[in-house]
């Protein structure tokens, strides 16, 4: 029998790594949080003052309740729309035409998805640019002038712009994910339901839906984390604004870090975020250990 | 029933293709068109010829060439750097299984989730006192780690059914440790390491905050930094946008064509984002 001694050696280099880079920075920031400091001179301590702070501040209360329609436009509505089409793609396209027209249009929904952020967002800040933008020329173009807004400029539209630039910009993950669970049902499952006189939506529902399930999960939980990271888009598309409109937690910690020289006050907003994050993240490992486990048994 | 929905549902999933597409039909279309000319037809019109002066100046003006140097050396560094780094790791923790494995992949994995706004400031700050600040090597140490968190997480599971007959094998026609992890364990674990490596390269290339912060002097950008800090320019008028958006559009669209079976077999596996 090999002996497992003399392994510990190879997780030095990454051990040493992880610890410069992420375990120090981390408690730093923890530490940064609970004083007053603009990035030179020495922090001042003042315990949970950034945190009451943070309660009393419109623009914190606004970057999460913007989160929250993100985490829609990012992980809800793109799964939902995923669900109906993979299932069209996989169930109909594939069989009725081709299985490769399915997969040119799945490459075709799936093509924002390789795109740096940034560049997502240059592309779209010209199309919605109220004076030289392309959605408004077409809207001029057939004679909806009433139409066209200052899609990212207004602050009754902005967030929902960003929404849709966002379903846009996820659509296509799920709908990769989605077709490859399809794959694992047994087509005599279909074959059967069709039989017993299930229409196509009952057996996308009772059948498709419930044999993807961990794939659904698995997309919920990632986008679901990439919508409260979210930072480049709002950089390139609005930086935040207007006011407060389309405000994200990573980009309020960026602002209070680097251009308003509020060190603390950065830190103690990323703590939080990462608070959450790393508290939403254990309870769905959590959920998805115990649902492996039932599935065992 | 099925026969007659067949035309209508083509219809409509190619319509929603098409609108996925637009706006990069939008941005190829514009990006060849001169200013005067975006000005009399507006941004619907097909180009009366490829006018391609706008992409030249842009690329002249903001260096491209260089941005392209900078982000390829940033992503290929980060690449390598992290499927070795991972390797190690996940071969002490997947093949070797030394103590407190459970707590080390948990680390790992919360790591790789951590969003980078919780890191940023100490980082800022020691990359300045140790003189590293506004460098590529920064970004590429960076990197490393947080690519490396979640390849270790990954190929500790693909480590851990490794064949374990082949390394009694190697042990006993005399292999060290180091020896065996070369000639059998990296050899034999090619296909998971290219997915790896070809997923590092292309979320590096992709990267936006933390290169916006450490590299600040245009000479060290990377292609998305300089894209994205021009915006709002009084410089960028529609085409010239358009250009640079293209710019930016045109090698993602590369690897992705590229490195598609690659990246496919990745998404499926459906560990990988």
């Amino acid at each position: 029998m090999r002996s497992n001694r003399g392994y510990a050696a190879f997780l030095v280099p990454g051990a040493l790594l992880s610890l410069v880079v992420i375990v120090v920075p981390l408690v730093m920031n923890v530490g940064i949080s609970f004083t007053r400091w603009q990035g030179v001179g020495t922090p001042e301590w003042i315990g949970l003052d950034n945190y009451t702070r943070l309660l009393e501040d419109d623009n914190f209360w606004a970057s999460f309740r913007n989160i929250i329609f993100l985490i829609v436009a990012m992980a809800v509505v793109p799964t939902l729309i995923g669900l109906v089409l993979a299932a069209v793609l996989f169930d109909y396209v594939a069989k009725a035409i081709g299985p490769r027209t399915a997969s040119a249009l799945r490459s075709g929904f799936y093509l924002p998805q390789v795109l740096p952020v940034a560049v997502t967002g240059i592309v779209w800040g010209w199309i919605l640019n109220p004076s030289f933008g392309a959605l408004n020329a077409i809207l001029t173009n057939a004679h909806l002038d009433g139409l066209a807004k200052n899609w990212l400029g207004d602050p009754a539209y902005a967030l929902y712009s960003v929404m849709v630039v966002m379903v846009w910009f996820q659509v296509g993950y799920p709908v990769v994910m989605f077709m490859s669970g399809l794959r694992r049902v047994d087509p005599e499952l279909y074959e059967a339901a069709a039989i017993d006189g299930a229409g196509w939506w009952r057996r996308f529902t009772r059948i498709a839906v419930h044999h993807i399930k961990p794939e659904i999960y698995v997309v919920l939980v990632t986008t679901t984390i990439a919508a409260l990271k979210i930072f480049g888009q709002i950089f390139v598309l609005t930086r935040g604004g207007p006011g407060n409109a389309t405000l994200v937690p990573s980009y309020f910690a960026y602002q209070n870090f680097f251009e308003k020289a509020q060190a603390g006050y950065g830190s103690a907003i990323a703590t939080v975020l990462a608070l959450i994050i790393v508290v939403l993240s254990v309870v769905f490992l959590r959920i998805q250990a115990r649902d492996e486990k039932r599935a065992e048994t | 029933m099925i026969r007659a929905l067949r035309p209508a549902v083509l219809a409509t999933l190619t319509v929603l293709v098409l609108l996925v597409l637009s706006p990069f039909a939008l941005v190829a279309v514009n990006a060849v068109k001169s200013p005067d000319e975006y000005g009399t037809d507006g941004p619907l019109s097909l180009p009366n010829g490829l006018y391609l002066k706008g992409i030249a100046d842009f690329w002249i003006r903001v260096d491209f060439g260089e941005k392209l140097v900078n982000s390829f050396v940033i992503a290929f560094a980060v690449a390598v750097l992290a499927v070795a780094v991972s390797v190690l790791n996940a071969y002490a923790l997947g093949i070797g299984r030394v103590r407190g494995r459970s707590a080390f992949l948990v680390f790992f994995l919360l790591a790789n989730l951590l969003p980078q706004e919780a890191l940023v400031y100490p980082l800022y700050y020691m990359s300045k006192e140790v003189g590293l600040y506004n460098t590529r090597l920064a970004v590429v140490i960076v990197f490393t780690a947080i690519q490396s968190a979640f390849g270790t997480y990954l190929l500790t599971s693909v480590f851990t059914t490794f064949p374990r007959e082949m390394l009694e094998a190697a042990a006993i026609d005399g292999a060290g440790k180091l020896r065996t992890l070369w000639r059998v364990v990296v050899p034999i674990s090619r296909p998971s390491l290219s997915v790896l490596f070809t997923f590092f390269f292309i979320w590096t290339w992709n990267e936006f905050f933390l290169p916006l912060v450490f590299l600040i002097s245009n000479d060290k950008q990377t292609v998305p930094v300089a894209l994205g800090v021009l915006q709002g320019d009084r410089m960028m008028d529609a085409t010239t946008t358009s250009a640079s958006a293209l710019l930016g559009i045109l090698p993602a669209i590369l690897f992705f064509l590229v490195f598609q079976r690659t990246l496919s077999r990745g998404v499926m596996s459906g560990a990988i984002k």
